[in-house]
C-alpha cells in the first residue's frame, strides 16, 4: 500500500468518524426528525473497502449506511442535509438517513429493510455482466442480514452467474439488540461462502489493511470475471443500534468499553506513526481540517430550508 | 415482447423456468433460440433474488421482465417490488429510474387449489410508485406488454390463466397502447359494469344474456387497474346512472370497492340506483369443483347483479354472495 493511500485511509475514517459524531450531537439538539444509526467504530471497513473502487463502481448499502455513502465519495454537506430532512440534502429530503443516494458516484441507494440491498447489488453486477464491462458492485450489510434470507438467494445467484459482486458483511455483534451469538448458527458467517462454492473470508474489520487487501483481492477477481467474495468484517457497534437506544439492557458497559480499545482509527494511526508516514503532528493538522468541514456541513444542513410540502407529490423536485 | 427484445438490446426476461422449456405457460417459447440464454435467463426458484436482481438490473440502465410465474408467488418477492423498486425513484428524488416488469399469472384455473388461484392485485394497486396491468384480449395483452416494457417505473403485469389458450386477431406489427386508458368492450345505455381479466369475458356473456330482456349493458375494461382510467368510467355513469363491478378479488379494501368509491364521490347526483358489486366470496379458494364454482362470478350470477342494479322485476337469486 503506498503513502498516499495509507494517508487517504486515515482521512476517509477520520471523516466518517467525525461527520457521525456530529450528527449525533444534532440528534441531541433536535436538529434531526428522526433517530438514526451511526457508525462509529466500524470505518474501517467503509474505508478499507471504497478505496478499491473506481467512481463508476456501485455500492448498496442498509439503515446504517452514512459511512458507506462519506467513504464513496459524498459530499458531507449534501449527506448531513439529508439526514436533517433538508431540501439541500441528496434526495431533497425524500431519503432521510437511511434511504440515500447518489447515482454519479455509485451509491446507488442505503436501503432501509433489512437483507434488500443484496439482490439489488445481484441485479446491478448482473446489469454489467450483461453490458460486458468491468464494473464491480459492492453490497454492505450486517450480521443480521446474514440470516435473511435475501442474502442466500443472492449468494446463490451471483455465484451461479460469476457476477462481479462483493458481499461485505460487517459483524457489528449485534441485530437491532439480539446478539449474534443469539441468531446465528456459525461462528464466522465467511464459512457461508462454502455453500455457495465462493470464497468466504473472515477478517478484523476493525484493521482497515486488513479490509483493504482483502477487497483487494475480491475487487480484482471480480473485475476480472472470477465471480463473487463474502467477506466477514468482524467489528462492534460502538453506539446503540440507533440513536437514544439506551442498549444497556441487552449489553454491558465493560463490553463496549473494551471495544473501544480496538478503536480503528487509533490503530492506524498508530501503524503510521511507526511507519513513518504521518507524525502527531500531521495527525493533528488532518484533525483540524476535517473539523472544520465537518461543522460548516453541519452549518450547511441546519441552516438549509426544508422542503416545501407540496414537493411530497413531486418526484424530481430537486434533481430535475 | 419479443417485438421489444428485437427493438431493444436492453429488454432481458429471467425467471424461473423461461429458457429453454420456454416458460410454464409457453410466453417465452423458442426465446432462447432468438436472443440466447444471457437474454431468455433461467433462475434458482427464488423470486425474492429474481425480483431485486430485475431491480438492481433496471437501475443500471437495463429493462428486465421479471417473471415471478404465478401472482401467489410474488408473496415471496414482496420487499423487492413494493419496499424496492415501487419507492426507488421517489426516495431519491429521482435521481434513479426503475423500468422493471414484473410478470405474472394471476387469477383462477380449474381447481388450482388455494396456493394458486390469488387475484392479488389490491395488493399492488395499494403501494404508490406501481402500476398494475391485467389485460383481457390478446391485442390488449400485447399492445400492453409493449407499453409496460417501455415504462420508466415498475410495472406489474398479470396475465389471467383461463384467458392464455384463447386465441384472438393481433396485428403482426409493434403497437403500443397507452397504461392507464380503459377500453369500452361493449357499448349500452343502462348499466355501466366494470370488469376486469377474466370477468371481462363472463360480463360480455352475461350483457348478452340480458340484452334480449331489453337491458342494455355497457362493458368497461379499465386494462390497467393503476393508473385507472376514471374519466371513461365516470362518463359511462353519467350516461347509464348505474354501475356493478365485477372483480374475481375480494371485495374488503379491494379494486371494486375503490371504482364504486370514486364514481360515489364524483358522481352520485347522477346515480339512479345505488352501485353494486360482484365478488369473489371472502373465503379461502377451494379446490373441489363443485365448492371452486360456487365461491366466483360466473355469467348466470352477473346476470343477475345486472337484473337487480337495474331492479328488474326477474328474481334474483342469491344477491347476498359475496
Amino acid at each position: 500500500m503506498d503513502r498516499e493511500t495509507k494517508i487517504s485511509l486515515m482521512r476517509t475514517m477520520l471523516r466518517i468518524r467525525k461527520a457521525e459524531l456530529q450528527l449525533a450531537v444534532m440528534f441531541k439538539n433536535g436538529k434531526i426528525p428522526s433517530g438514526a444509526h451511526l457508525y462509529e467504530g466500524e470505518e474501517a471497513i467503509a474505508a478499507g473497502v471504497c478505496a478499491n473502487l473506481r467512481v463508476d463502481d456501485y455500492i448498496t448499502s442498509s439503515h446504517r449506511g452514512h459511512g458507506h455513502c462519506i467513504a464513496k465519495g459524498m459530499d458531507l454537506k449534501s449527506m448531513m442535509s439529508e439526514v436533517c430532512g433538508k431540501a439541500t440534502g441528496c434526495c431533497g429530503g425524500k431519503g432521510g438517513t437511511m434511504h440515500m443516494f447518489s447515482p454519479g458516484i455509485g451509491v446507488m441507494g442505503t436501503i432501509g429493510i433489512v437483507g434488500g440491498g443484496m439482490p439489488i447489488a445481484t441485479g446491478l453486477a448482473l446489469a454489467a455482466k450483461l453490458k460486458g464491462i468491468d464494473q464491480v458492485t459492492v453490497s454492505f450489510f450486517g450480521d443480521g442480514a446474514s440470516n435473511n434470507g435475501s442474502f442466500h438467494e443472492s449468494l446463490n445467484m451471483a455465484s451461479l452467474w460469476k457476477l462481479p459482486v462483493l458481499f461485505i458483511c460487517e459483524n457489528n455483534q449485534y441485530a437491532t439488540s439480539v446478539n449474534v451469538r443469539r441468531s446465528t448458527s456459525v461462528k464466522d458467517i465467511g464459512v457461508r461462502g462454502i455453500s455457495y462454492n465462493m470464497p468466504g473470508l473472515t477478517i478484523d474489520g476493525n484493521r482497515v489493511e486488513d479490509v483493504y487487501a482483502a477487497a483487494s483481492e475480491a475487487v480484482d477477481r471480480a473485475r476480472s470475471g472470477e465471480g463473487p467474495t463474502l467477506i466477514e468484517c468482524k467489528t462492534y457497534r460502538i453506539r446503540g443500534h440507533f440513536e437514544g437506544d439506551p442498549s444497556w439492557n441487552y449489553r454491558t458497559r465493560e463490553e463496549v468499553a473494551e471495544a473501544r480499545l480496538r478503536d480503528p482509527i487509533e490503530h492506524w494511526k498508530q501503524v503510521l506513526i511507526s511507519d513513518g508516514v504521518l507524525d502527531e503532528a500531521g495527525f493533528e493538522v488532518m484533525n483540524a481540517e476535517i473539523d472544520n468541514e465537518v461543522a460548516e456541513a453541519a452549518d450547511f444542513a441546519d441552516n438549509s430550508p426544508s422542503p416545501k410540502p407540496e414537493d411530497a407529490l413531486v418526484l424530481g423536485a430537486l434533481h430535475t | 415482447m419479443r417485438q421489444e427484445m428485437e427493438r431493444d438490446s436492453r429488454v432481458f426476461v429471467m425467471g424461473e423456468g423461461v429458457g429453454p422449456h420456454g416458460s410454464c405457460f409457453k410466453q417465452t417459447d423458442g426465446f432462447c433460440d432468438l436472443f440466447g440464454e444471457d437474454r431468455c435467463r433461467d433462475t434458482p426458484i427464488s423470486e425474492l433474488a429474481i425480483a431485486g436482481a430485475a431491480v438492481g438490473a433496471a437501475l443500471a440502465g437495463m429493462r428486465p421482465i421479471a417473471d415471478l410465474m404465478w401472482i401467489d408467488f410474488t408473496t415471496l418477492a414482496t420487499d423487492q417490488i413494493c419496499n424496492q423498486a415501487a419507492k426507488l425513484a421517489y426516495m431519491s428524488d429521482g435521481q434513479v429510474s426503475v423500468p422493471v416488469v414484473f410478470r405474472a399469472t394471476t387469477g383462477r384455473l380449474r381447481s388450482n387449489g388455494a396456493q394458486h388461484s390469488g387475484s392479488w392485485y389490491s395488493w399492488y394497486i395499494n403501494t404508490p410508485g406501481l402500476k398494475v396491468v391485467v389485460p383481457s384480449t390478446s391485442y390488449d395483452a400485447k399492445g400492453l406488454i409493449t407499453s409496460a416494457i417501455r415504462d420508466n417505473g415498475p410495472v406489474v403485469y398479470l396475465e389471467h390463466k383461463m384467458l392464455l389458450n384463447v386465441k384472438g386477431e393481433v396485428p403482426e406489427e409493434p403497437y403500443a397502447i397507452p397504461l392507464g386508458v380503459a377500453d369500452v368492450k361493449r357499448e349500452g345505455t343502462d348499466l355501466t359494469l366494470v370488469a376486469t381479466g377474466y370477468e371481462v369475458v363472463d360480463s360480455l356473456k352475461a350483457a348478452e344474456a340480458v340484452e334480449a330482456e331489453g337491458i342494455s349493458v355497457e362493458v368497461i375494461d379499465p386494462r390497467t387497474l393503476m393508473p385507472y382510467d376514471s374519466d371513461t368510467i365516470l362518463h359511462s355513469v353519467r350516461k347509464t346512472g348505474r354501475l356493478l363491478v365485477v372483480d374475481e378479488g375480494f371485495r374488503f379494501c379491494g379494486y371494486g370497492s375503490e371504482i364504486i368509491a370514486m364514481v360515489v364521490e364524483q358522481a352520485m347526483d347522477d346515480l339512479s340506483a345505488p352501485p353494486r358489486q360482484l365478488t369473489a366470496m371472502h373465503t379461502t379458494v377451494p379446490f373441489s369443483p363443485s365448492m371452486e364454482e360456487y365461491v366466483f362470478p360466473n355469467p348466470e350470477r352477473i346476470a343477475d347483479a345486472i337484473r337487480a342494479t337495474v331492479g328488474s322485476k326477474r328474481a334474483v337469486k342469491e344477491l347476498s354472495r359475496g
